[in-house]
């Protein structure tokens, strides 16, 4: 079982509270892009073990979006942000890599 | 004029480790907007009469409250027949201000959980830590209990105001029925 903290009201609540709502940082290829990058956009995924970034939404509680970073291994959380971003922030990344030296995920390490 | 009742029009079971009661009616105003603004925070506080509340805190005084919902919404409470008239007075302080203000007093449900083991009848239910050093009088919580959203917190020192959604009254009695049923004393508070 999840315990996430939900950064915009603060509450830490476990998971059935909350809602998934798939990986994070996704770039939306739309009007205008290549095949290649709309199947990217569309269907590619990541399927790590260990480090992982997800969209959740306190479903049940404020209704807001954030991000988490998590471990699909442990079910660690390492942390939740804001939803408002394009990348994980620095203190977290330096956060996990105390955790998982060496980590990657995507572009970020 | 057709008489207005609540959704389980004052439904009580009172033969369990703790009373289950639906208040019945129960004037309820959404309030959205920038909670940093003056003229929202003065919309809230004029109407119910009470100081605004910290985040996911209460403030309630009998009918009259301010619940704190999330960072943009706010819950206020005021006797039902008053209603329109508040939110005519609410709209008349927002004017101007980038906010949203709706009657949902017919839309809820709610309840009273009293009694001193209505602490642990509601811990069966939500997933929510409720021992008295954590879930302490002043706080709010939305969650779910079971399988419906509610929210609650401490009226008074021993009774928990849980809100549900009017179709949802139904199930939310059986289930606090259930939760406190004779015999059913954990003990672990």
């Amino acid at each position: 079982m999840l315990i996430l903290t939900c950064p915009c009201c603060g509450v830490t609540g476990e998971e059935t509270e909350f809602h998934a709502g798939g990986e994070a940082h996704l770039k939306r290829h739309g009007p205008g892009s290549t095949e290649d990058q709309f199947e990217e956009y569309l269907f590619m995924r990541e399927n790590p073990k260990g480090v992982h970034f997800e969209r959740w939404r306190h479903v049940y509680g404020c209704g807001k979006w954030f991000h988490a970073a998590r471990s699909t291994t442990t079910l660690e959380v390492y942390g939740t942000y804001a939803a408002q971003t394009h990348e994980p922030p620095k203190d977290l990344r330096d956060t996990i890599s105390k955790k998982v030296p060496g980590w990657t995920w995507r572009e970020f390490q | 004029m057709s008489n207005i009742v609540s959704a389980l029009n004052q439904k009580t079971y009172a033969d369990g480790i703790a009373e289950v009661r639906e208040i019945g009616l129960q004037g309820m105003i959404t309030l959205r907007g920038d909670m940093a603004s003056a003229a929202v925070k003065s919309a809230a506080t004029g109407v119910a009469g009470v100081d605004m509340p910290a985040p996911s805190q209460v403030n309630c005084v009998d009918q009259r409250g301010i619940c704190w919902m999330s960072p943009d919404e706010l819950l206020v409470l005021c006797p039902y027949e008053t209603v329109a008239d508040n939110l005519a007075k609410m709209r008349k302080s927002l004017d101007g201000a980038h906010a949203l203000s709706v009657d949902v007093s017919d839309a809820r449900a709610v309840f009273d959980l009293s009694g001193p083991h209505a602490r642990e009848a509601l811990a069966k239910l939500v997933p929510v830590d409720l021992s008295p050093e954590v879930f302490k009088e002043g706080m709010f919580r939305r969650s779910r209990m079971a399988q419906i959203p509610a929210a609650f917190w401490l009226h008074t020192p021993d009774t928990f105001r849980i809100i549900t959604f009017r179709s949802q009254a139904q199930y939310a009695f059986d289930l606090l029925k259930v939760a406190a049923q004779p015999g059913s004393e954990v003990g672990f508070f």
